[in-house]
């Protein structure tokens, strides 16, 4: 399990061209199935379509199994324990905002992305959409700076809150924002519990590990394990908005680097996601 | 809302129809959808003579007198001759007189609604009527039905809710008996009847009742002679509804239970369901918002709006369209409490101090259902400010339903470190600004004279003692005794107060908070930390919002809304020294 990322890991490194091609097949995976969600389709079935989507094409293990949340699950509304993550017979209508969320392990790369969308039209979670643009912004410019993740953190709350939104990826496990992720080991068996890959916890426990040592964490969250600066690697990046029962995300790879050159200190996996076009093309 | 006419301008025609003619009078353009307005008993068309004026700029609105009320002729023999069915004819004769081609809107008030039911519900008019607005008169078949299925199935709470309308009937039995009623109303009930209805009811007195009254009321008597029986022993099966009905039901009705209503979904495919704090004659006194309502529902149906964000909220029933002012709009309870009342289909005021939180607030509300919103730039301490911002909202956005004072800044430190200066800030801002909102917002409400209702966010500081919090105490400790003063002052005019005390509420308050005595950095420290334990407490801004909306619906005077604040509410009732004690602590901070 390497943690090391150094600065010769450049744009075009073939390390990250496999990132990247994970992570682009991980959204076209997102568009098909979302393009594919009709009214009364339920979130197992949306989850199963994705998880059929990418075994067709040859993935094999998981960072964790496919999300699909639908309505007012997207907010994680009246969430109190992880299983109600999981996907449930709640039924898309028309209207309803609904967020893919996968996170493929291919030739023993990792993706994990986040897909908000709408069955029809969706005022709000347009506008939240929209408004995540500048969280992609904050965070990249912050991390170029090198600020501790936990600052960087409440500057992201304080966004939110400006823009009169809640914060829901709070609700995630350990209240992250974003975590590691990394290259896994393909085994013939990879078995998962509670919808992790085994493989890649044993990844994310061993980084934690090491980094307990050395002072900080694979977990980018609210908490002072995470006051420290931005730790080279791969970080998956998964600002989640929430207003009145509607949630929007975006989920993507962030690459940190130790160049001194800001840079190349810090930079989006990718910059042609389906968000990220969206955002261009709206200008 | 402007009145451009009056009834005494309409155009007035008489229709013949079985053997009587009708007096029917019409304002507005003829090019224009056809409002037919139907008074009740013991009414004529002079009832709707606010509400009319008010419709007639955008539809042509017609109303007549019903049969033996008015100007109309009585059938005779008056026996027999005012059966649901003779009615419909009347209103076929009305409508192809005056609307040969298209069909027309319906508007029916107390016995007019009774009739229209039957209207809109009977195969012969089909395609006739676009939509039906009924206020304070249920279908007397759905009535039918809905006494028999609570015979049959006598639960303790159906037993209950038949004994009320029973009760609440009275008049109806009065009126069965021969000539007594007639004689009544000929004589002295005639004479005190439109002071009974200004004591009583509160229907302001302007020139209503018209002089006709006991010759209406002595043949309207035959309205429930010939029909109430005979309708409530056999109800039709059939009585579906072939058009959109809004229902608008006064809670404070005296006649007519509101659970009534209950079942009507079975009847009517397309129901709206409005409700608004008033007693029985609302054609008199809440003209404006029944015309708002009316335009709102038949635009509609017409088509002539282009679909937009349907209000979801809860209370969407009682806010739709009703004009709702928030101060402090831009941050913590007051932006929840803007968006939850977008959410009910209120339009929406954001009034902030904090151009750029004003103006988010606004938009969002527009997108989860707010028909309209505006942001305003105010200091609420600033006295020509919030006048000017007066006199802009009632010229171009109406007169305020809901009034909401929620702006309010923290102070906290002990009584001698708190500067004359700080003392004038904080009284300014959560005292002043309240004052201002009500003196402002609330005349107009009061010279309107059509109710309405005035938050004031209090606080549980306002009872509970604190050695830290001496000065914004008791700004707290003023708003709250002012809501109850002016509360007492404005119940004769049907505009409610209260005041809302939440408790520890996770917003920005304690970020933007003033610490007296401390220099900058610990300031900054003291803000951080507050955060931090109001964040821990997490009680989030949004449930203050809902019992805001819980209290006005509901017309509470003092709302405790966290468990904490209802604690302390209640300790200063009955144990005010523990309180006390409580007072002393040093906060952690």
């Amino acid at each position: 399990m390497t943690t090391a990322v150094t600065g010769g890991l450049s744009v075009d490194s073939a390390e990250l061209r496999g990132f990247r091609q994970v992570q682009q097949l991980a959204y076209a995976c997102a568009e098909a199935v979302a393009a594919r969600l009709e009214p009364g389709i339920t979130e197992r079935e949306a989850a199963r379509m994705q998880r059929e989507w990418l075994r067709e094409r040859g993935v094999r293990d998981w960072f964790h199994l496919p999300f699909a949340w639908f309505g007012d699950r997207t907010a994680f509304v009246n969430f109190r324990i992880p299983l109600q993550f999981f996907p449930t017979n709640r039924r898309l209508e028309p209207g309803m905002p609904f967020i893919l969320d996968m996170a493929p392990v291919y030739d023993g790369y990792t993706a994990d992305i986040g897909y908000s969308g709408s069955l029809g039209i969706s005022p709000v979670q347009d506008r939240l959409m929209a408004d995540l643009e500048a969280h992609r912004e904050l965070i990249l410019r912050e991390v170029r700076e090198r600020r501790p993740l936990r600052e960087i953190y409440e500057d992201v709350d304080r966004l939110m809150v400006r823009q009169g939104y809640a914060n829901r990826h709070r609700a995630y496990p350990f209240g992250v924002i974003a975590h590691k992720v990394d290259r896994v080991k393909e085994r013939r068996w990879s078995p998962h519990v509670f919808g992790f890959g085994t493989q890649s916890l044993k990844g994310l426990a061993s980084d934690a590990l090491h980094g307990h040592r050395d002072g900080w964490s694979p977990l980018w969250s609210p908490y002072r394990f995470s006051d420290h600066p931005p730790q080279p690697g791969l970080w998956a990046v998964e600002p989640h908005l929430g207003f009145r029962g509607t949630g929007a995300k975006f989920e993507e790879i962030l690459v940190v680097t130790d160049s001194r050159d800001p840079e190349q200190s810090a930079f989006w996996l990718d910059d042609d996601l389906p968000h990220v076009r969206r955002w261009a093309e709206e200008k | 809302m402007t009145v451009p006419v009056t009834l005494e301008e309409a155009r007035e025609r008489r229709v013949q129809t079985g053997g009587v003619e009708l007096c029917v009078a019409e304002l507005g353009d003829p090019g224009q959808p056809t409002v037919i307005l139907v008074h009740g008993y013991p009414d004529s068309k002079e009832v709707w003579s606010e509400v009319a004026p008010r419709l007639a700029g955008r539809f042509h609105v017609v109303l007549y007198d019903v049969r033996g009320h008015g100007r109309s002729t009585a059938p005779k023999p008056l026996r027999g001759g005012f059966t649901l069915k003779k009615l419909t004819d009347d209103f076929l004769a009305v409508a192809d007189a005056v609307s040969p081609d298209r069909p027309v809107h319906l508007v029916g008030h107390d016995w007019g609604s009774v009739q229209a039911w039957e209207f809109a519900t009977v195969k012969r008019t089909e395609g006739r009527i676009a939509s039906f607005t009924s206020m304070s008169g249920p279908s007397l078949d759905h009535f039918g039905h809905w006494i028999n299925s609570r015979l049959k199935r006598p639960t303790p709470r159906r037993v209950g809710q038949l004994l009320g309308q029973g009760a609440k009937s009275w008049y109806v039995y009065a009126l069965h008996t021969p000539v007594l009623p007639e004689l009544a109303w000929r004589g002295p009930l005639g004479k005190t009847w439109p002071r009974i209805l200004e004591r009583m009811e509160k229907v302001p007195g302007s020139g209503y009742p018209t002089s006709s009254l006991p010759t209406d009321a002595a043949h309207g008597a035959w309205l429930y002679r010939d029909n109430v029986r005979a309708r409530l022993r056999h109800p039709r099966q059939d009585a579906y509804a072939h058009a959109p009905v809004q229902l608008i039901t006064p809670l404070g009705d005296a006649f007519l239970s509101e659970r009534l209503y209950d079942e009507l979904e079975l009847w009517v495919p397309q129901l709206t369901r409005r409700t608004l704090p008033a007693k029985h004659w609302i054609p008199r006194s809440r003209p404006d918002q029944l015309a708002s309502w009316i335009t709102e529902f038949v635009t509609s149906v017409e088509g002539g709006r282009p679909e937009g964000v349907t209000a979801t909220g809860k209370y969407a029933d009682r806010f739709g369209g009703q004009l709702v002012l928030v101060t402090g709009a831009g941050s913590g309870i007051g932006r929840a409490t803007a968006y939850a009342f977008a959410e009910a289909g209120a339009r929406v005021v954001a009034v902030d101090r904090d151009v750029e939180a004003a103006v988010r607030t606004a938009e969002m509300s527009r997108l989860i259902g707010a028909p309209e919103a505006w942001p305003e730039t105010v200091d609420v301490s600033d006295e020509q400010a919030m006048e000017k911002l007066a006199a802009k909202v009632a010229a171009e956005y109406g007169v305020v339903d809901v009034l909401v004072n929620n702006a309010g800044i923290g102070l906290s430190g002990s009584f001698f470190d708190t500067t004359p200066e700080d003392w004038k800030k904080v009284l300014d801002v959560n005292l002043w600004g309240v004052i201002h909102g009500c003196r402002l917002f609330g005349r107009q409400m009061a010279e309107r004279g059509q109710g309405g209702h005035i938050v004031n966010t209090a606080s549980a500081a306002a009872y509970q003692p604190s050695k830290a919090l001496p000065a914004y105490s008791t700004s707290k400790a003023a708003v709250l005794m002012l809501s109850e003063c002016l509360r007492a002052e404005l119940a004769g005019q049907g505009i409610g107060v209260t005041a809302i005390c939440p408790g520890l509420v996770n917003t920005n308050i304690t970020s933007t908070a003033h610490f007296a005595g401390v220099d900058a950095e610990e300031e900054k420290r003291r803000q951080k930390k507050s955060a931090r334990l109001y964040g821990l407490r997490n009680y989030p801004p949004e449930k203050v919002a809902d019992a805001i909306l819980r209290a006005v619906v509901r017309g509470e005077a003092v709302v405790p809304v966290t468990p904490e604040a209802r604690g302390a509410y209640l300790m200063s009732r009955f144990t005010p020294r523990a309180l006390r004690r409580i007072a002393r602590l040093e906060p952690p901070l």
